[in-house]
């Protein structure tokens, strides 16, 4: 009896212990943020961990919208320091940030991802358009007769999209909308087909929700398959299934080049010269955004900023590379890198 | 008399004409049971087979033996022997500088570059680890077994395939070649990869190890047991021998059934509310874990507990009351301790249940990149079911075959502790 009222108090001091403790000091930086920052942010931070005194950064993938939201928190050891996202930060989420006393961000880009529209080996490559892609997957498209009015999508096969493509079924496996890899396919394949027909474009002017809901949605009647947000559960089904084309992000088409290929989109292939040079256009840029007010005191945060954005790691041949990062043009790279240096703040989105 | 012989005959009769189709609703039983448990162990048998063949591999990795000169011109040329100097010395030369007394035709750039990552781009920190644990090693030169890097270790394991184009595979020609000559010198070879069990995660796959999120989850688990054990057993306690019979009772045990009903994912939820926003303490902590799964298990330890106390004979308890013992010696006297390898059994099943639990985890944060490896609660740290989680979604070819290992980890752990609860029932077992 006594023992187990012993084993009580013990209990009880174990729930009252972290309400102490978590007041005190962090001496781990704590980075939150998007999926697709990171397997680089991982890579930078091991790294930096074993090469310093300092400890190794704690990474958690929360997705880049979870990620700043945690971020606009607030200031202090509980909340985190830096968080990676694949976007860019939005005036809302400023201006949250702002509400919570998050004032001071320091914006740095590390490179550009380029999403690949990709299918096994086994199959031929696919030449595709944006214009097509936006045909084979969006709910609603134009009808065929060329009449401005709105239709449920009847395609099939690619052969019903354009005379062109193999008369196989459309199957699309991609990640699924909470994901920022969705996000961008969304707005630079789908809506960069949409907008090729002029009287959806105009009608961007006139109602941008209703231009958004057309141009941005996926079928959801079959042919686009959500497939989690493993990247490499649909690397698997791709090989799978010779038929299925996937979504993804250019890194796991480096890792696994030797079972898939990228497709054409506007007759240009995802390599990693076509993106760096801007030529692939299915690419979006990756941030990281930090928290002015924990340098000096998080141990670490400028030698960390340091290491992300030197020449070896985000450079023309930094090891970010060979992970299948894009990296910037050196102009920009210059830019950021004393951004980084001078831990110059974002002042607005322009 | 021949009446009644008349009347067994008949009865004889109907039971023969009935007879064929008992044995046969009997065998059919039989066989579907038979059916039913073979359809179960071929599923284990695919199950176990395909893990076990996809990360056996996982245990042995490529390593190949080099002769380092640790060249003093490189590491401290001023011979300051500062440590703050030598962490800035460029280690991968002397790798690279070894590895050219094997290929000195090597000279383009590329080439350069593709020679220093047939081993792992860890091997440079090895060495400078090396080097400031003992400066007396600067000068000498070193015999030292290093690791290959997973790409060339994937080759070795067989599982690229090089009769593609070059350009279509992870690793050059040039690769292939300088592999398959050390190869013939008899410098490569694939060694117990004791780094798995003894390094936390890392984005390299022959530098990653499961220690970290073992670590992680044997907080968790002692956390776990010390709320979730006491509090349980005395719930079980009350509700068992002193409860009043009334509807509230009723109620509250309706309601802990329930409990243990509940999707684990919403106990997840209530730790971030709870415990992350409400109590301030840290996100990804295996003391929140624990919490988390310690609320998780607390009604399987009551259930378990109160079926526990129910075995114990009603004897034991009129026997105890009949010489004197008032009702809380009898309960914690002799009913208690006849009922703990019971209410013990229950709650290592009930843990071993938290151990292997992962969507909770998720809403606290520990689903994180932690290299480090935790050395108090309040560390951050992943748990082994994250780690396969993580894993299985890194796009590094070598992490597949690691997946798998870090899943049979799990599965020893949980096999260990199902056993322990086995033993401990069979040893402690009383028979009334």
């Amino acid at each position: 009896m006594k023992k187990s009222i012993s084993i009580f108090a013990a209990a009880i001091l174990m729930l009252l212990l972290p309400l102490t403790a978590s007041a005190a000091a962090r001496d781990t930086i704590k980075i939150v943020g998007s999926s697709t920052v990171y397997p680089f942010a991982t890579v930078v931070a091991e790294r930096f961990g074993k090469s310093t005194k300092f400890n190794t950064p704690v990474i958690e993938s929360t997705g880049s919208g979870g990620g700043l939201k945690l971020f606009c928190k607030g200031i202090g050891v509980e909340h985190p320091d830096i968080t990676n996202a694949s976007r860019r930060i939005k005036q809302k989420e400023i201006d949250n940030c702002a509400k919570a006393g998050v004032t001071d961000i320091i914006e740095i880009k590390i490179g550009y991802d380029g999403i690949v529209i990709a299918n096994s080996k086994k199959a031929d490559v696919l030449a595709l358009t944006k214009r097509q892609i936006f045909l084979a997957l969006a709910p609603e498209i134009p009808h065929p007769n060329g009449a401005k009015q709105l239709i449920k999508n009847p395609n099939v096969t690619w052969r019903d999209v354009d005379s062109s493509l193999p008369n196989i079924k459309i199957e699309v496996l991609g990640p699924p909308p909470t994901s920022g890899t969705r996000d961008a396919f969304a707005e630079l394949a789908m809506e960069g087909g949409c907008k090729t027909f002029k009287w959806l474009k105009d009608i961007k002017k006139e109602n941008k929700k209703r231009y958004k809901a057309i141009c941005r949605s996926v079928r959801e009647d079959g042919p686009y398959i959500e497939a989690g947000e493993n990247d490499n559960l649909i690397v698997q089904k791709l090989n799978a299934n010779p038929k299925a084309l996937g979504v993804f992000g250019y890194s796991f088409l480096v890792e696994n080049s030797d079972s898939i290929q990228g497709s054409f989109v506007d007759g240009v292939l995802p390599t990693f010269e076509n993106i760096a040079q801007g030529d692939y256009k299915v690419s979006r840029p990756l941030y990281f955004y930090v928290k002015k007010a924990h340098i000096g005191t998080i141990p670490g945060m400028k030698e960390f900023l340091r290491e992300f954005t030197a020449d070896k790691t985000i450079g023309q041949d930094g090891y970010l590379t060979d992970k299948g990062l894009i990296p910037m043009p050196s102009g920009e790279y210059s830019q950021f890198r004393s951004a980084a240096r001078k831990l110059s703040t974002l002042s607005g989105l322009n | 008399m021949s009446n009644t012989l008349q009347e067994t005959q008949d009865i004889s009769e109907i039971v023969n004409r009935g007879l064929k189709k008992r044995y046969r609703s009997e065998f059919m039983f039989r066989f579907y049971g038979v059916v039913s448990i073979l359809f179960a162990v071929v599923f284990l048998l695919v199950f176990f087979s395909s893990i076990i063949s996809k990360g056996y591999s996982a245990f042995t990795q490529g390593e190949l033996n080099m002769k380092i000169y640790l060249n003093e011109e490189v590491i401290d040329p001023d011979r300051l022997r500062d440590e703050e100097e030598i962490r800035y010395a460029n280690f991968d030369k002397l790798v690279l500088d070894s590895l050219k007394t094997y290929f000195p035709e090597v000279s383009s750039r590329k080439e350069r570059k593709e020679l220093k990552s047939l081993v792992s781009s860890g091997t440079s920190l090895r060495l400078q680890s090396m080097v400031l644990n003992d400066y007396s090693l600067i000068g000498q030169e070193i015999d030292i077994w290093v690791r290959l890097d997973s790409d060339i270790d994937m080759y070795l394991k067989g599982n690229i395939d090089v009769s593609l184009d070059e350009s279509q595979r992870r690793i050059s020609d040039n690769q292939v070649r300088w592999v398959q000559e050390l190869q013939e010198q008899n410098l490569i070879s694939q060694n117990f990869n004791s780094t798995l069990f003894t390094a936390g995660d890392s984005r390299e796959p022959e530098l990653a190890g499961v220690l970290g999120a073992l670590v992680g989850s044997f907080f968790m688990l002692i956390i776990t047991f010390i709320v979730a054990f006491p509090l349980g057993v005395a719930a079980a306690i009350y509700l068992e021998e002193f409860a009043p019979k009334n509807r509230f009772i009723d109620f509250v045990e309706v309601n802990i059934n329930n409990l243990a009903a509940v999707p684990s994912i919403i106990y997840g939820l209530l730790g971030l509310a709870v415990f992350i926003n409400f109590f301030g303490m840290p996100r990804s902590a295996p003391l929140v874990g624990g919490l988390v799964l310690a609320l998780m298990t607390f009604p399987v330890i009551i259930i378990a507990s109160r079926a526990a106390l129910q075995s114990v004979p009603p004897s034991i308890t009129d026997a105890a009351l009949g010489v004197g013992a008032s009702k809380i010696q009898t309960v914690f006297d002799h009913v208690f301790p006849l009922a703990l390898p019971g209410m013990l059994t229950g709650s290592i099943i009930g843990m071993a249940r938290a151990l292997g639990e992962s969507a909770p985890l998720l809403m606290i944060g520990m689903v994180a990149f932690v290299v480090d490896v935790p050395t108090s609660p309040l560390d951050s740290s992943a748990a082994l079911p994250v780690q396969v989680y993580l894993w299985a979604d890194a796009p590094e070819r070598g992490f597949v075959e690691r997946t798998s290992a870090a899943i049979l980890v799990l599965l020893f752990f949980l096999l260990l502790m199902n056993s322990t609860a086995i033993w401990l029932r069979n040893k402690f077992e009383t028979k009334w």
